[in-house]
């Protein structure tokens, strides 16, 4: 295991993509803490953040408050990233396999066009979670993003493949211009969820206010997503009683689009 | 000062060809001699003037919004700042700086931007003043201007060249460029040109009558560059006709047809997409009122810009990618779409194919300019690699085992054997395009000329080769030094100024008062504001 715990508070964003397991591996301590980390605009090294307690592992564990600390663990093939505290933007972003952790809250673009590999936020998540950059063509393309708190607006943009699980509220825009993919929202999701929707499955397990591009096609009991559920469950999400088993209303969209996709919300009743 | 020894010149506008000699700078000029200075020892090594770039898209408002379309494309090619140069950001439309600096890195000391709508030309000279090292000018986009088919359909041939000499002055450009002649205009509603005689809705006349006239106005105001043609129905199967009856059209009058690679495809719109150089190479071949610059594509994501809308509406129906379609009031049009050229898509491998069938197949290199249209078919980055396939017939035969078979087996390529050799590369890369601009003082390297000169090492890999140059110098400066930047200089802008008829400007004014959002007066790009070196090329 190798610890990294932060020692001095960057006054600027620190860009931490040097943070992944495959960087780390193999490297002794005083490597690490030697890799390079710009610093605002001035080139600085981890160290001169981090105590760095350990040599490189397959699993690391970052503690403090990272809030400023952007882009860890961004393009990860491998291994375990814990972070005990809150992480900043652009956290795993491209990975593309291993497993990220946060027991705490993550910034925008956490899993940003994530490539494989899971993401677990204890807290709540920034603006696109699990999202597509400006004028990318695919946000995420496979994976697995779960969120036990809230998260921001275009949560799952331009979503290929994969699922998002989000346990709280999500924001405007959810699953917006999605290509494929299903997208979990167990709280209230903002305005114009699933606008631009390809294909796809947006589920919400609370009444939303849809587009005029949606219309109600019939309610339904879709065995994927009590597959989807039980997975949740493995991962060690709670998942709220009935929901596994109860109806759905299905409305498909948007017909701004193909209205091959669906949005799927929870029939109370 | 600065003498350069021992190095192989390659310098085919002097008849130099491979031999060892002296060059010697001063004052921003090739000398006779010098006395003293810095003297670089190039032994070994391959020197030729500056690259020239004749026909590329670098500056001005569709570069700008290809910029703020393409943000993905930004990203994956960060450029930072380093101690002698600004940050900024490449891929296919790289931002002003970042285009200066890689023509630079890459060798090329000039280039010209193909299509800036008269409108559109201080924003242009904006942009120029912000782009490094090169030398630089515009083609004014003319083909689909209102006040100029309304002269041709109401026979008032005097009045349009007055006009022209006018448009050329107001906006300090360097060339007449006719883009889809009439097409765009009947874009306008909804319509194109299909053939060149065409009516263009609305005013009379046909896209041949705008390219006779142009052409003929271009000869009479005896500017240094010929109309600049990109032809009617770019990128449309069976078009090879349209080009054919542009060219004839010309009928012995100067003209430049721009990327014919695009232009070149027989069959019909949805079937039996094919080549068709081979006529068209030989009718260009035989007519040496005819230059082309080729074009090429290569394989890869670009983003395609074009003062020809309904292409790039038709690109966008392709693709279903984001577009932009832009109406350039009186004046001309523009339309921007990402591409995506695949080795294995049949059209696109023809499209590869076609190009190089142009370099191999035009007999005299003097009528032929390396492009790829940046970024259209490939960004300028790209054009050591195209050296590298006319240098390498074995590449070349590596390559086509890459490519759809189907495609490339309805082509001539697989039966070419020509390799270009270097004296070759300089002429289509410096000397043809210097020559076919007019400028007398670039693509060489004889007493007078500017002293732009790029000195390679020598190596087998020719795309190695031509990718970094050991030393680039520009007006005599050594700004490229083992393939970095060592110094940040500004270029000149080249323009005309054609003689006019001031009586004309009464019409204009009154044209202007009646059609244009904007005023007589704040049209005309003020020379001592806009163009900070401002060259005036002669007209002889
Ligand atoms: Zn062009």
């Amino acid at each position: 295991m190798t610890t990294l715990t932060l020692k001095l508070q960057p006054k600027a964003p620190l860009e931490g993509e040097a943070i992944t397991p495959d960087n780390f591996l193999g490297k002794p301590a005083a490597a690490i803490a030697g890799l390079p980390a710009m610093h605002g605009n001035e080139p600085a090294l981890l160290g001169d953040f981090f105590q760095v307690d350990g040599d490189g592992s397959e699993e690391i564990v970052l503690v403090g408050d990272l809030r400023r600390v952007k882009s860890i663990a961004a393009g990860m093939t491998r291994g375990t990233v814990i972070i005990q505290g809150d992480a900043g933007m652009h956290l795993g972003a491209g990975m593309r396999g291993g497993e990220i952790k946060v027991y705490g809250n993550a910034g925008d673009w956490t899993g940003a066009e994530l490539a494989g590999g899971k993401i677990y936020i204890r807290g709540n998540a920034g603006h696109g979670l699990g999202g597509a950059y400006r004028g990318s063509r695919r946000g995420m393309n496979r994976g697995l993003i779960i969120v036990d708190g809230n998260a921001g607006n275009e949560v799952g943009a331009v979503m290929r493949r994969g699922v998002i699980a989000v346990a709280g509220n999500a924001g405007d825009f959810t699953g917006a211009f999605m290509i494929a993919g299903s997208l979990i929202v167990f709280g209230q999701m903002g305005i114009r969820a699933g606008a631009g929707l390809l294909r796809g499955s947006i589920v919400s397990l609370k009444p939303a206010e849809l587009l005029p591009t949606y219309r109600y096609a019939c309610t339904c009991r879709p065995d994927f997503l009590n597959l989807i559920y039980q997975k949740l469950k493995r991962e060690g999400m709670s998942i709220p009683d009935g929901c596994a088993t109860g109806a759905y209303k299905r409305y498909s969209g948007d017909f701004n689009r193909s209205g091959k996709g669906e949005i799927l919300i929870y029939d109370q009743r | 000062m600065l003498k350069i020894i021992n190095g192989e010149i390659y310098d085919p506008v002097n008849n130099i060809n491979g031999e060892v000699r002296e060059i010697y700078v001063d004052k921003g000029q090739i000398t006779a001699s010098v006395a003293g200075g810095r003297t670089i020892d190039a032994a070994g090594m391959v020197v030729m003037p500056g690259g020239v770039d004749m026909h590329c898209h670098i500056a001005g408002p569709k570069v700008n919004t290809a910029r703020k379309m393409r943000p993905e494309d930004h990203r994956l090619d960060p450029a930072p700042r380093t101690p002698f140069t600004r940050s900024g950001v490449g891929k296919t439309v790289p931002t002003t700086f970042v285009t200066g600096y890689r023509y630079a890195a890459m060798g090329y000391t000039t280039a010209f931007d193909a299509a800036v709508p008269p409108m559109a030309a201080r924003h242009a000279h904006e942009e120029f003043s912000d782009t490094p090292i090169i030398d630089k000018g515009f083609f004014v986009l003319m083909g689909n201007n209102e006040f100029i088919m309304r002269q041709i359909a109401a026979g008032e041939h005097e009045k349009l060249r007055h006009y022209v000499a006018w448009l050329l002055q107001a906006s300090k450009g360097y060339g007449v460029k006719l883009v889809n002649p009439g097409g765009v205009e009947m874009w306008k509603s909804l319509g194109n040109a299909r053939s060149i005689d065409d009516e263009v809705t609305g005013f009379g006349v046909t896209p041949r009558q705008i390219i006779e006239s142009l052409a003929e106005v271009c000869m009479e105001l005896r500017l240094p560059h010929c109309a600049h043609i990109h032809c009617n129905n770019l990128g449309v199967a069976g078009n090879w006709q349209t080009t054919m009856d542009t060219m004839k059209a010309l009928d012995g009058r100067r003209g430049h047809l721009a990327h014919v690679q695009f232009h070149s495809y027989g069959g019909r719109p949805g079937k039996l997409f094919t080549s068709r150089v081979q006529e068209l190479a030989e009718y260009v071949n035989t007519h040496p009122n005819l230059t082309v610059d080729i074009g090429q594509v290569l394989f890869g994501d670009t983003t395609s810009m074009t003062g020809d809308g309904p292409l790039a509406y038709m690109l966008h129906q392709i693709s279903g990618r984001k577009w932009v379609n832009v109406d350039v009031e009186n004046e001309e049009g523009c339309g921007i779409v990402p591409v995506e050229y695949k080795d294995k898509n049949y059209v696109h491998t023809t499209q590869w194919a076609i190009g190089l069938e142009w370099f191999l197949l035009i007999r005299d290199p003097w009528r032929i300019a390396l492009s790829t249209d940046h970024p259209n078919g490939a960004s300028f980055i790209a054009y050591p690699r195209i050296i590298r396939l006319l240098m390498d017939r074995e590449y070349r035969r590596e390559m086509l085992k890459h490519v759809n078979p189907k495609a490339i087996a309805k082509t001539t390529l697989p039966d070419q054997d020509r390799e270009y050799s270097l004296y070759e590369i300089a002429i289509i890369t410096r000397a043809a395009p210097a020559r076919i601009l007019g400028l007398k003082n670039k693509g060489h390297l004889g007493v007078g000329a500017d002293a732009d000169i790029t000195i390679y090492d020598k190596n087998e890999d020719k795309e190695k080769m031509f990718s970094s140059p050991r030393y680039v110098i520009k007006e005599g400066e050594v700004l490229v030094e083992d393939g970095h930047i060592r110094q940040e200089t500004y270029g000149r802008t080249l323009y005309v100024s054609p003689q006019y008829d001031p009586a004309v400007e009464k019409d204009i004014r009154e044209y202007f008062d009646r059609y244009y959002t904007i005023q007589f007066e704040n049209y005309p790009v003020q020379l001592e504001n806009y163009l900070p070196r401002p060259e005036e090329v002669a007209i002889d």
